[in-house]
């Protein structure tokens, strides 16, 4: 497709400001010399160009996203409208506190209510995805262990199978990564761990459901170990849609988490952002949180609050599906998981033969045995992207709550995929 | 109360039976007893529809939306053609994933590459990446690409927006770096100044172009003594100001950022906004982030494709340039439409009706008794007076819905006037602050 700026005519435009109403005048000194070259279209031509672009987009709400390590829900219309009122769109972030109640009260409530999900005692909106959140609350567990004087705990414990933002994120708030290895079950391997811990832990990120897609059972051994040490325990809240409303991070003896509001709270991924990753804490951290007036604050993570309109959205989706609806999304996510699992389990072997959360591991030799496709093929026939693709050719599957209307489509759809096993037209890179 | 679900309880019973379960809470089993929620959170019951708009409008309508706003220090309101909205507005953009997938993802890969492409135009520079959260975190972004083994030091001149630099010493904070700041002379960064803090553990020096009082800063000069000291040169600039200014890459810089919300994104009280970063071609290699790039398919036909993956945090994990993974992808797009629906000549207009109407209202407002603090500084569309009582003026602007200036320290205002003010209302801003004085 042509790009915009293969379209158009020199000097073709629309005239969208009218005439100055004021004197023009012309900066003198320092101008560009190397003239602007932006696109020169109609607003025609630049209407049907984003049409086409669309075109060739695959969004959640054209069809099944059974993508593995990320949770892809349905993005209500309702938190759209909500996320358009002029009385958000338009409020300057530096207006007077008087002036901006409904902005403040919007972030309020979302706080006390992810406080709520999560147990823990306190939130922040400032950071703008869930890689930031991470760095939020590593610096949170930094900045407390400078003011308690542990200068020697620089060290942050991660499980081996942990996304790799997490040990970037370590890495950028100046940590040391020790990697811990995972059990023949993909469970954290707790002698590993008790190995690890020491004098020189800061603490332990963990994703539970971890990124297999399974509940680690020994989730409170694992945060005792680490407090026990001296270390603080960093939830990763990646997959907190399994478990919201069933159980709480707070409660298996976190001390930090983070969330993704695009991920859990219904929020769209906007082909990559705007998201939202709120940093919560207990209370014993809370004047540790960026954006607070407080002289152990961090300081600031990003300018003024947050990416609100995206906090108005979660607001909205909470307030719509609220007390029961927040354990009845997560049921079903994980009944859809384990619908397709076993429905895909005579022709995938299951990595993990047990009960999964939101997302399941299958294997792909019995089908290169079988019809000689190796797993990239595929892969990309399947709408299923390279990060839920490990290079040992398993494939995490993560249905969310609302894939569930076509519970019946996915799984013969792969399982006809399988049968129709053969390469596609690959992009080369 | 509401719910996305869209099983039926007796689909649910037969999913149930299908996995060999009988009720939902066989599904836990992997979950202690002892932390398993026994009663339901604590939190209100859902509501439909009706009631959730009822209530989310009251929130909104407590907000007060000022029709003419004088107020910029980082967020500016400018017009947005209705076309962003429309083009970006379309739902598989809206809902798409990150496009890790390029066979599913062709359209926001090639609205990501235009983006980039409009960046490296506006900023005179190489290479950009698809975005970063704002411009504050391009900017600590960008001091981290500057990071070497011997050179921790990060300069930041005083004129930088004090937000930006507050995120530029909390990302320090992590890495251990040291930020030290750079005096002003009448307004703008020293350069003898500056030549006495380039020691030899210096690894970036962070102007702001326009700077955060509005001055333009004489910019080649101070990039030629940090070249000279080794270190490298990070211009944080306003994107519409780029129009017309001399860009950060004619001016050497190695790094531009800034903040992209003046390209057709809504103030929404502070985000979501968009964070651009440009490169040298010599450090294209540390952008953060995702970078996409052309190729072509097994058809020879044209492709994107995210690249340079090598640095990112998914396969360098703690080695990574950065942990950036999400970004501002939809926010980008709205800056590509944006600059696509003005093209080069209405973006000049822009500009330069922002420099009419600042330069009209500093001159209403001098009239009116608020003094220029920086009186022989150029400027671009915001500029700083004295401003003896802030409290009674804004309040007395408010009472005519007129958000006024940003009361800075030393009895200081920070105005701002962009293409969306009209002489009528800054005629009525300078009669007001007549009223205001008199009484």
């Amino acid at each position: 497709m042509k790009l915009i700026f293969e379209k158009g005519a020199p000097g073709r435009r629309t005239d969208y400001l009218g005439p100055c109403d004021v004197p023009v005048i012309e900066l003198e000194g320092a101008l560009r010399e190397k003239p602007l070259r932006l696109p020169e279209v109609s607003e025609v031509e630049l209407d049907r160009h984003y049409s086409a672009l669309a075109r060739h987009t695959h969004g959640v709400n054209d069809g099944f996203y059974p993508l593995g390590s990320c949770t892809m829900k349905y993005n209500p219309a309702l938190n759209e409208v909500a996320a358009s009122l002029p009385g958000f769109t338009d409020v300057h972030p530096l207006q007077e506190p008087e002036t901006v109640e409904g902005c403040r009260e919007v972030c309020d409530r979302l706080e006390s209510l992810l406080c709520e999900i999560t147990g823990m005692d306190a939130m922040t909106l400032q950071p703008a995805a869930g890689a930031h959140g991470e760095f939020t609350g590593l610096l949170l567990i930094k900045a407390y262990h400078r003011a308690m004087g542990h200068t020697n705990r620089t060290k942050i414990l991660v499980p081996d199978s942990a996304h790799g933002t997490n040990p970037a994120s370590a890495s950028m708030a100046g940590f040391e990564v020790v990697s811990i290895a995972s059990d023949e079950n993909g469970f954290v391997d707790l002698e590993a761990l008790k190995a690890a811990a020491g004098e020189d832990t800061a603490g332990l990120m963990l994703t539970n459901p971890n990124t297999v897609g399974l509940f680690d059972p020994q989730i409170l051994e694992i945060t005792r170990i680490v407090h026990e040490a001296g270390g603080l325990n960093y939830y990763d809240g990646a997959n907190l849609n399994a478990i919201m409303g069933i159980a709480r991070p707070g409660d298996m003896g976190f001390d930090v988490v983070h969330l993704n509001l695009h991920k859990t709270f219904s929020t769209p991924h906007g082909g990559g952002g705007p998201g939202s990753g709120p940093s919560g804490c207990r209370a014993f951290l809370a004047p540790f949180l960026p954006g607070r007036n407080t002289p152990e604050s961090i300081g600031n993570v990003r300018s003024f609050g947050g990416n609100f309109l995206v906090a108005v959205r979660a607001l909205t989706y909470l307030m719509t599906i609220g007390r029961e609806g927040i354990p009845e999304a997560a049921m079903h996510a994980v009944l859809n998981a384990n619908y397709m699992r076993v429905r895909l389990a005579d022709l995938f072997p299951m990595a993990f033969d047990r009960i999964c959360m939101h997302e399941f591991v299958m294997t792909l030799e019995k089908l290169k045995e079988e019809t000689g496709v190796s797993p990239p093929p595929w892969r990309r026939r399947s709408v299923l992207s390279p990060p839920g693709m490990s290079s040992s050719g398993t494939r995490r599957r993560r249905p969310s709550p609302s894939a569930r209307a076509r519970r019946r489509r996915p799984a013969p759809g792969l399982r006809s995929r399988r049968s129709s096993a053969s390469p596609v037209r690959e992009a080369r890179r | 109360m509401s719910t996305y679900v869209p099983v039926t309880r007796e689909e649910e019973q037969a999913m149930l039976e299908a996995c060999g379960l009988r009720s939902p809470e066989d599904l836990y089993g992997d979950v202690p007893a002892s932390v398993r929620l026994r009663k339901p959170l604590n939190i209100p019951e859902g509501m439909a529809e009706m009631q959730v708009r009822r209530e989310i409008e009251h929130l909104a309508a407590k907000n007060t939306v000022f029709p003419h706003v004088f107020r910029g220090a980082g967020a500016y309101r400018h017009l947005i053609p209705a076309i962003v909205d429309t083009v970006t507005g379309h739902e598989s953009f809206r809902t798409a994933y990150t496009p890790y997938q390029a066979e599913i993802s062709q359209g926001v890969l090639q609205s990501i590459f235009e983006f980039q492409t409009d960046i490296c135009e506006l900023t005179g520079l190489d290479a950009a990446n698809a975005s970063v959260y704002d411009g504050a975190c391009a900017a600590a972004e960008a001091c981290e690409m500057c990071r070497e083994k011997k050179r921790s030091r990060i300069l930041v001149s005083e004129s930088v927006d004090p937000k930006v630099l507050s995120v530029i010493r909390t990302y320090a904070f992590g890495r251990d770096a040291v930020v030290d700041l750079v005096p002003l002379r009448n307004g703008v960064t020293d350069p003898d100044a500056l030549i006495l803090l380039l020691q030899p553990d210096v690894s970036c020096l962070v102007i702001q172009q326009p700077n955060y009082f509005g001055c333009l800063e004489d910019l080649a000069p101070l990039t030629e003594a940090v070249h000279a000291s080794g270190a490298r040169a990070i211009v944080h600039c306003n994107p519409i100001a780029m129009a017309v200014l001399k860009t950060p890459g004619e001016c050497g810089a190695d790094i531009a950022v800034g903040e992209g919300q003046p390209l057709g994104i809504p103030l929404s009280w502070g985000g979501p906004y968009l964070g651009f970063m440009a490169a040298a071609a010599k450090l294209m290699r540390r952008l953060p982030g995702r970078i996409v790039g052309e190729t072509v398919d097994t058809d020879g036909r044209r492709a994107f494709v995210l690249t340079l993956h090598a640095r990112e945090q998914h396969i360098r994990r703690e080695k990574a340039s950065s942990n950036i993974c999400s970004n501002e992808a939809l926010c980008a797009a709205r800056a590509a439409a944006y600059l696509a629906a003005m093209g080069p000549e209405g973006l000049r207009q822009v500009a330069l009706q922002c420099v009419s109407k600042a330069h009209y209202l500093q001159k209403a407002l001098e009239q009116a008794g608020l003094h220029p603090v920086f009186p022989d500084q150029p400027f671009f569309h915001e500029f700083v007076t004295e401003c003896p009582d802030s409290e009674k003026l804004l309040s007395a602007l408010r009472a005519e819905g007129i958000l006024g200036g940003l009361p800075l320290a030393g009895n200081r205002m920070l105005w701002c006037a962009t293409e969306m003010n009209t002489r009528d209302k800054m005629d009525r801003v300078a009669a007001i602050v007549r009223e205001v004085t008199a009484s």
